[in-house]
């Protein structure tokens, strides 16, 4: 692998809770990878577009406001349809246990809940790239 | 507090005491940890004695409760007069459903209601607006229009109950729509007792439900502040928040500095907008978290207390002591709760409990065990209830006020604290005020330090969570929890097409067009948004009328 690991670290939906992503945001960086936060309040197509424009191998979206059944499947269907299928798309947030086989299911590789260790997320990232 | 002389003893006492005992006792015994932390990150020395106060002055620093500089209680009897108002953060699905939760927690003994709306009304957009999908009746109650306001409130007298409404982008909008229920219930404003969180500077920092730019924020917040100090004169007409940034990873000392920087920015824009501040300031509140820590947040409380009071006083030179007193709201802190064995978050927010009326608190809120799973069900609230019920009634700690003052470790971390939030404050003035400093991302950035450095004190077991990174169990007892169905949205966009179909359309497109020219005036905006609400416009077309005018912040990233 020539170039970083990039990963697009996003808020879709409307809460303003990003500490768990800045977390995640910055422990990616700091084991080497390239890492853009889309900021919050992003629709699912603001999120494909700024992947696709950024060419990230990973897309990593948080949510804490229930909504995640909703938005994250949509970001998948989305990618599909512009023909992307080798970017990892990992979920997170504040997320019912029970919602998450739907989520697997709808194409989030992963789903990390709070408590989760960041090296965890660094570690899953790094052994499941698909390019 | 105590002579030279008695300093100097007790100074040779620990000498003797440390060479006889503890050098003795640690090379037997070492300690558990080469150094000892608070939640926040600050040295906790083996032992405090009164070197560590040597210099404190009672009357000075001190003080009676009721009396400046409040550091013992905003009120003369505390606790022994009235017990804080236990107000359960509330409110999901549709007005009807959350009318039903606030009868039963009114029930259970809750003394006053707090409103949770969901994100859609907190930013200002109708449950039928295109961003508003999956959101709706999510995180909070959906309400569009005074139509959901009036059964929010159904069969609830607004002149008996104290009513918190969690609103602040668009608190003048739902304020109004508060006034005009309980109009139709024929309750005057003068009886309307109650706070709108209205803290536009803490959601650019934390918390991220902002609509417009920061000085037509300023704006709306100074029109709501004249506009209560004549017609809704009880009404606390904002809760300036610590508890978000806290939330977002602060420690005790940049919750209490961060907030109250963000106080001093509302006292300076109304007093620039031509109000006196006697007039307002009785009615300005704060919000606080009550983390583990539980000593630490004692002595948060008693110094945000103090330095407001020194602040009010000799910065702005207020004269009546109401204006100098801080008057908080508590939460317990959410981010301390668990997914992994959730009926521990309930010793959890026990001890929280302890910390916020340890500290003086004005009202409370427990929350649930469940709520680092989803929002929280009936019987997990009723348990949260339950703990402030026990602390008030069971524990004792309500029968004398302050009872942890002259503690030599509380008393010196509460001067610690100060210091260091004046400190911040200080370098925020020189940035220019809080309003300045969010802009530069400068309180921003200390707080995302400060909450990475806890993540990796987690992950690397310095700091233990129990049944996280320490003590885990196989979990295998679900709970039940509660879901917002998606009918809910379905049905609110319902209730909003007939809405519209029933208004006088004609009416409600004339009292926009004056609030477009008054937004684009300097007149008070808060008696165009009543007359607006009252025709039945939405919540979303107040806004959206607002949003042309005054234009949309954009969220600057900072990594």
């Amino acid at each position: 692998m020539d170039r970083p690991i990039r990963v697009l670290v996003a808020k879709p939906g409307l809460d303003g809770h990003d500490r768990g992503a800045k977390v995640i945001a910055r422990s990616l960086r700091d084991a080497g990878m390239e890492v853009i936060y889309t900021g919050l309040r992003q629709t699912p197509e603001q999120i494909v577009a700024a992947a696709i424009q950024e060419d990230v191998d990973v897309v990593a979206m948080s949510i804490l406001s229930g909504a995640h059944n909703h938005l994250f499947p949509k970001v998948v269907n989305l990618l599909k349809e512009e023909g992307v299928d080798d970017m990892l798309i990992l979920g997170g947030g504040v997320i019912p246990e029970d919602d998450i086989p739907f989520l697997i299911e709808s194409g989030i590789e992963a789903v990390f809940t709070p408590g989760t260790s960041t090296k965890d997320v660094v570690d899953f990232v790094t052994n499941n790239l698909k390019r | 507090m105590f002579d030279d002389k008695k300093i100097d003893s007790i100074k040779s006492s620990v000498e003797s005491w440390d060479k006889e005992s503890i050098q003795k006792s640690l090379a037997r015994f070492p300690e558990r940890k080469e150094k000892f932390t608070t939640g926040s990150n600050v040295e906790v020395n083996r032992l405090y004695t009164p070197i560590d106060i040597a210099d404190m002055d009672y009357n000075e620093d001190l003080g009676f409760p009721g009396e400046y500089p409040f550091t013992r209680g905003v009120q003369s009897t505390m606790y022994r007069g009235r017990l804080w108002t236990m107000r359960q953060y509330a409110g999901f699905a549709s007005a009807e459903e959350s009318n039903q939760r606030y009868k039963y927690l009114l029930d259970q003994g809750q003394t006053g209601l707090s409103v949770a709306f969901d994100l859609p009304t907190q930013i200002g957009y109708d449950s039928d607006d295109g961003l508003s999908e999956g959101e709706v009746g999510k995180v909070g109650v959906a309400i569009d229009s005074l139509k959901d306001m009036e059964v929010l409130f159904a069969g609830i007298p607004l002149d008996k109950v104290s009513t918190s409404m969690t609103i602040n982008a668009p608190a003048s909008v739902l304020l109004a729509m508060y006034i005009a229920v309980a109009e139709k219930q024929g309750v005057s404003r003068e009886k309307l007792r109650g706070t709108i969180q209205n803290d536009i500077l803490k959601e650019y920092i934390a918390r991220g439900t902002y609509i417009f730019p920061p000085a037509e924020s300023m704006r709306l917040i100074t029109n709501i502040f004249e506009y209560c100090s004549k017609e809704v004169p009880q009404w606390n007409t904002i809760s300036i928040s610590g508890y978000h940034i806290r939330e977002a990873g602060s420690t005790a000392a940049q919750e209490v500095a961060f907030t109250l920087a963000d106080g001093i920015a509302y006292v300076e824009a109304a007093i620039k907008a031509g109000l006196d501040v006697d007039d307002f300031a009785p009615r300005l509140s704060f919000f606080f978290n009550a983390h583990n820590d539980l000593l630490e947040e004692v002595a948060k409380y008693r110094a945000a207390r103090r330095l407001w009071a020194k602040i009010m006083k000799e910065r702005f030179n207020a004269k009546s002591a109401k204006s100098m007193q801080l008057k908080f709201h508590t939460q317990t802190a959410g981010s301390t709760l668990t997914a992994q064995q959730p009926d521990n978050n309930i010793i959890r927010v026990t001890i929280q409990t302890l910390a916020a009326v340890l500290g003086g608190t004005q009202s409370l809120h427990t929350n649930s065990r469940d709520e680092a799973l989803a929002l929280p069900t009936e019987d997990s609230v009723r348990i949260a209830l339950k703990t402030q019920q026990i602390v008030a009634h069971e524990s004792g700690v309500t029968e004398t006020i302050d009872p942890l003052a002259g503690s030599y470790y509380i008393e010196s971390l509460t001067n610690s604290i100060e210091e260091e939030a004046m400190k911040y404050i200080e370098t925020i003035d020189e940035l220019g005020g809080s309003p300045k400093a969010i802009e530069k991302g400068y309180i921003q950035k200390e707080i995302q330090n400060a909450a990475y450095k806890y993540q990796m004190e987690v992950e690397s077991l310095d700091r233990i969570v129990v049944g996280v990174n320490k003590y885990q169990i196989e979990e295998t007892d679900k709970k039940e929890l509660l879901r917002v169905d998606k009918s809910v949205e379905i049905n609110q966009r319902e209730k909003l097409k007939v809405l519209r179909s029933e208004r006088n359309n004609e009416e409600v497109e004339r009292n926009l067009v004056i609030l477009k020219e008054k937004a684009q005036s300097d007149e008070n905006l808060m008696p165009y948004i009543l007359d607006a609400v009252k025709s039945y416009a939405t919540l979303g077309e107040v806004c959206n009328v607002l949003r042309e005018v005054f234009g949309e912040y954009q969220q600057s990233v900072i990594l």
